[in-house]
């Protein structure tokens, strides 16, 4: 892969192939509006026609201390022509905007990457916040990289002077300046932003003319600058190539909120979310909110078991109850999701996982609550589980719990993670049409012989009754049910039954899922690397460059969590070795080791932050070595 | 709601279920059980539309025992489910059935929501004060120096008043009454008139854990003198002269608290005795506390003042935000900036496959 600093040395020559891809990291203070910067530079890089990756890293206070080392916000987006499947690994271009965003920043940058820095904002008060002892601009530590500082804080302030802002409004702009610049740097379209900050400013167009004054202060800067020996000049990053279609932008959390809506439909169902606030899940209750019109009920309660209990309770009445939560929330759901194990009613849980234990880390990604989610309740409760890839795959994984909560009649739960919740990528907008519906169908008459509210059909799911049905009249609840009539039953023998039906009942699932493919690669060879989750893009890649350097290595992805697909463990025995990425310490290895007896082993971060592909390039070549 | 079904007068009976009734014998919540069967056919209620719903505890077995539809939870979250029950399908009426230990302890925090949110159900809070099911322990409504298996030496903690409780929660119901009081009915009806969160603390003794601890008002002998029954616009009498006199509740305006004053002659006019007015919440405020020293227990509807309720609200509003949009979900999916890839742009120019945007 080029790096945009081999191509912008001033030593080379300036036209050769353009790179496959670019990785750029805005990093600022948490109120530098860095998440803004990098968002609107996703958008007008998709627009380009850009495969595209992106990874927010924020902090987990609202607004840290200024200019401190654990304020710091970045925004990473990888964009290229080829198929873009991480957020990449080091930058090559990183934008500080203060001390200690270079300082937290730097040491990810490739060797001769670009630094492109805010003089203006490296005072000795900023320095000693960011524990510098010298300015890092002025003494050589920086010399493995190409820097580039000028006070883009004074350039912002001239370019909006025409306003009469305060010096506070005005260096709110510094993002828009800087933005300005990486678009030119970029040869990205300004007028998609333009646009944007119209709307975004509608009320109060002085900021709308201030905030386009310095994106195009910023991008005439990049044009005209005489920079000197450092030679800032203009990329352009082949577009890639895409199916045709219409494409949009799509964060994990919005694509949640889709495909459930989607699911509810496809059901012939209207959608009851309650929700508690919780990072970072909030989004798909958000989301879920403004839409209405779908015969959507958000109901935001008083805490996590409220919220699932009133989705248990929408259920029961006949809608489609969904639960949305992080790790923490999904331990204080535990009992009810038992509850809607045992009474046997749909609902869907989202888990958006974070860092844990406890609060843990509450704005980093990590994929550790997959034990929680097979494993996590009292007694002998199973509970199908499936786990998204990316933004987009986030959508048909929603339809999917959908599809199984309602047919089977259980409580799904649905695994997305921090960063899949919070990145962006582009999406290929689904035609409605071509997914199937799964009507739900409504018990309005006894069977022959009286009511059995716990029959089974060919699937084992028992009747779906709604209260407000004539002659249907029946108790449930979480004491153990009766075969078939849903009686209070304590017999030995029925438990016995009973427990063996749900555990068939939802292992029976995999009957209606895909059997598991090789993402990459084939059935049969030396290693297959299996991922699950939002480890999808690092495994992908490094598996990709594994093979173009002529290793035997092979990708499976695993969707359904729970149950299994039914061929894996063959096809994980047709492999001599099986290595398992996670961000965990070893959660996905450990079933895979207790379902099939293969030798799994694992590859383990928890560091709050992703794989880098060289991190699983380099374990692929150690157990192939 | 359901005009397909004759409408033929029911009887309690028809309210049974075939399931026997496994509590204590002797256990207050016969009493109950019988009260709210008695009251259903009498209100017109239908059995299709009626839903129970219940925690954890002795009284949650109620649902099992009323023929209408019903769920038996987990521990204190009754009101989560009712919550989602009444917003998926607001016509159901929706019966909650919960104790001292289920209501106040464990499920405390939502007992306090439903009642704020004013969620249109009626909700049964059987105050036994002491935890049965789990054989005995003392109950947040136990009184200070109970003696159970957790507290040997007696409890420290200071009891929980379930009517307080519900008032300063924001109920706009609050009714008394206790288990074997032929007055249940009458109590359980005014609840279910109520559009709103009618909160009903119904006194039951527990004759194994927690025997006669209500005796000091609900024993039959000198009840008059003890129980304070409310009616709304009738003033607020007690005893009788048989027992040693009437007694009346007036308002000591200088103090702003009530005071018990004697009523000779039943002339309570002139001893400014109250007429009770089911929508004085200040009032209310005084009654919940009661009884202690010379007042009785305050029984019969405490406080009663409607106001539109939770369920409403939500659906008026999902009405509003959703006038004038057609669900169109292709439209959704597609919203945003979006571009479009295709055959035309890759010919006009090659390598790229990037066309313009639309907002």
């Amino acid at each position: 892969m080029a790096s945009v600093a081999e191509l912008i040395a001033p030593s080379e020559d300036r036209s050769q192939t353009a790179p496959d891809s670019v990785v750029v990291r805005f990093a600022g203070d948490s109120g530098d509006g860095m998440q803004l910067t990098g968002g609107q530079f996703t958008l007008s890089t998709a627009l380009t026609g850009n495969d595209l990756a992106t990874f927010p890293d924020f902090p987990a206070e609202i607004r840290a201390p200024q200019g401190t080392l654990f304020g710091v916000s970045a925004f990473q987006i990888n964009f290229g022509s080829s198929d873009i499947t991480t957020a990449g690994d080091a930058p090559d271009v990183l934008v500080a905007m203060n001390p200690a965003a270079l300082k937290t920043n730097v040491r990810d940058l490739k060797p001769g990457g670009l630094i492109i820095a805010d003089a203006g904002e490296f005072s000795d008060r900023n320095l000693a916040k960011a524990k510098y002892e010298s300015n890092p601009l002025e003494d050589d530590s920086l010399s493995d990289w190409r820097l580039l500082s000028f006070d883009i804080s004074r350039l912002t302030m001239d370019s909006v002077k025409e306003f009469g802002l305060g010096n506070k409004e005005a260096l709110r702009c510094k993002n828009m300046w800087t933005l300005g610049l990486a678009l030119w740097m970029f040869d990205r379209d300004r007028q998609p932003i333009v646009d944007w900050l119209r709307v975004k400013f509608a009320k109060a167009p002085d900021l709308a003319d201030a905030n386009i004054a310095a994106l195009n202060a910023g991008h005439a800067y990049g044009e005209t600058a005489e920079i000197g020996g450092v030679g800032l000049a203009q990329l352009q990053v082949e577009p890639a190539q895409q199916a045709e279609g219409l494409y949009r932008t799509v964060t994990g959390a919005d694509a949640i909120a889709y495909g459930l809506v989607t699911g509810a439909q496809l059901a012939n169902l209207k959608m009851f979310y309650g929700g508690y606030p919780i990072t970072p899940a909030s989004a798909v209750l958000h989301s879920l909110s403004k839409l209405k019109e779908f015969g959507i009920t958000t109901f935001q309660a008083e805490d996590e078991i409220a919220a699932i209990g009133s989705a248990i309770g929408a259920s029961y009445a006949g809608q489609l109850g969904v639960t949305c939560s992080a790790g923490p929330g999904i331990a204080l759901k535990g009992e009810a999701m038992g509850l809607a194990i045992m009474t046997e009613l749909p609902l869907v849980i989202v888990n958006v996982q974070r860092g844990g234990p406890s609060t843990g880390l509450p704005t980093k990604t990590e994929q550790s609550d997959l034990y929680q989610a097979v494993y996590g309740r009292n007694g002998d409760a199973p509970m199908p589980v499936i786990a998204a890839r990316s933004p987009a795959d986030a959508f048909e994984c929603a339809i999917e719990a959908c599809r199984i909560a309602t047919q089977y009649m259980t409580p799904v739960m649905l695994l997305s993670d921090g960063y899949i919740a919070n990145a962006a990528e582009p999406w290929k907008v689904p035609d409605v049409a071509d997914f199937e519906p799964f009507p739900v169908t409504f018990l309005d008459t006894a069977q022959e012989g009286g009511l059995l509210p716990y029959a089974r059909d060919e699937k084992l799911a028992r009747p779906w009754i709604k209260p407000g049905t004539p002659g249907l009249m029946h108790r449930i609840g979480g004491i153990e049910k009766a075969l078939n009539t849903g009686h209070i039953e304590y017999s030995p023998a029925n438990h016995q039954a009973m427990t063996d039906i749900r555990q068939n009942k939802v292992l029976g699932i995999a009957d209606s899922i895909p059997e598991q493919d090789v993402s990459q690669g084939q059935a049969g060879g030396k290693l297959a690397v299996v991922g699950w989750g939002s480890t999808f893009g690092p495994i992908h890649q490094a598996v990709r460059r594994a093979r173009n350097k002529g290793h035997d290595v092979s990708h499976i992805h695993i969707r359904h969590i729970w149950p299994l697909p039914r061929n894996l463990g063959e096809l994980l025995k047709s492999y001599d070795r099986i290595l398992v990425p996670e961000m965990n310490t070893g959660q996905l290895k450990t079933v895979l080791r207790d379902q099939y007896l293969v030798d799994a082993r694992p590859l383990n971060k928890v560091s709050g932050q992703p794989f880098r592909i060289a991190e699983i390039e380099q374990a692929i070549e150690d157990i192939l070595a | 709601m359901n005009d397909m079904t004759p409408v033929q007068k029911m009887t309690p009976k028809d309210w049974e279920t075939d399931q026997e009734v496994r509590w204590c014998p002797g256990c207050g919540d016969y009493a109950i059980l019988k009260a709210v069967q008695r009251t259903l056919p009498e209100i017109g209620a239908r059995p299709e539309n009626t839903v129970f719903i219940s925690g954890i505890g002795c009284s949650s077995r109620f649902p099992y025992y009323v023929e209408s539809y019903g769920f038996h939870t987990i521990h204190g979250r009754a009101p989560t489910v009712a919550t989602g029950v009444k917003l998926a399908n607001p016509d159901l009426d929706v019966w909650l059935v919960t104790g001292d230990g289920d209501g106040l302890s464990i499920g405390g925090n939502h007992l306090m929501h439903v009642l704020r949110r004013n969620l249109n159900t009626q909700i049964l809070l059987f105050n036994n004060e002491i935890y049965g099911l789990t054989k005995g322990q003392y109950s947040p409504t136990s009184r200070e120096g109970t003696r159970s298996p957790s507290t040997p030496y007696g409890s420290v903690d200071h009891p929980a008043k379930p009517a307080a409780f519900a008032l300063g929660a924001g109920a706009r119901f609050v009714a008394r009454g206790f288990d074997v009081s032929k007055n249940l009915p009458d109590v359980l009806k005014a609840a279910y008139q109520h559009k709103g969160a009618a909160f009903v603390e119904i006194f039951q003794n527990c004759i194994v854990y927690n025997k006669d601890v209500f005796n000091d008002f609900a024993a039959p002998k000198g009840a008059e003198d003890r129980q304070l029954w409310l009616k709304d616009g009738e003033p607020m009498l007690f005893g009788s002269e048989k027992t040693g006199g009437v007694k009346g509740i007036t308002l000591d305006r200088e103090a702003l608290c009530l005071k018990v004053v004697d009523v000779p002659g039943g002339n309570w006019q002139s001893a400014n005795v109250i007429v009770h007015d089911v929508k004085n919440r200040s009032i209310a405020h005084m009654l919940v506390e009661m009884p202690f020293g010379a007042f009785p227990m305050a029984l019969g509807v405490l406080y009663d003042d409607p106001t539109p309720s939770f369920e409403e609200a939500v659906i008026a509003q999902n009405e509003l935000a959703a006038s004038g949009k057609k669900p169109d979900l292709q439209k959704l999916l597609s919203t945003g900036q979006t571009w479009v890839v295709g055959p035309q742009t890759e010919a006009a120019d090659a390598g790229s496959a990037g066309s313009g945007h639309e907002l």
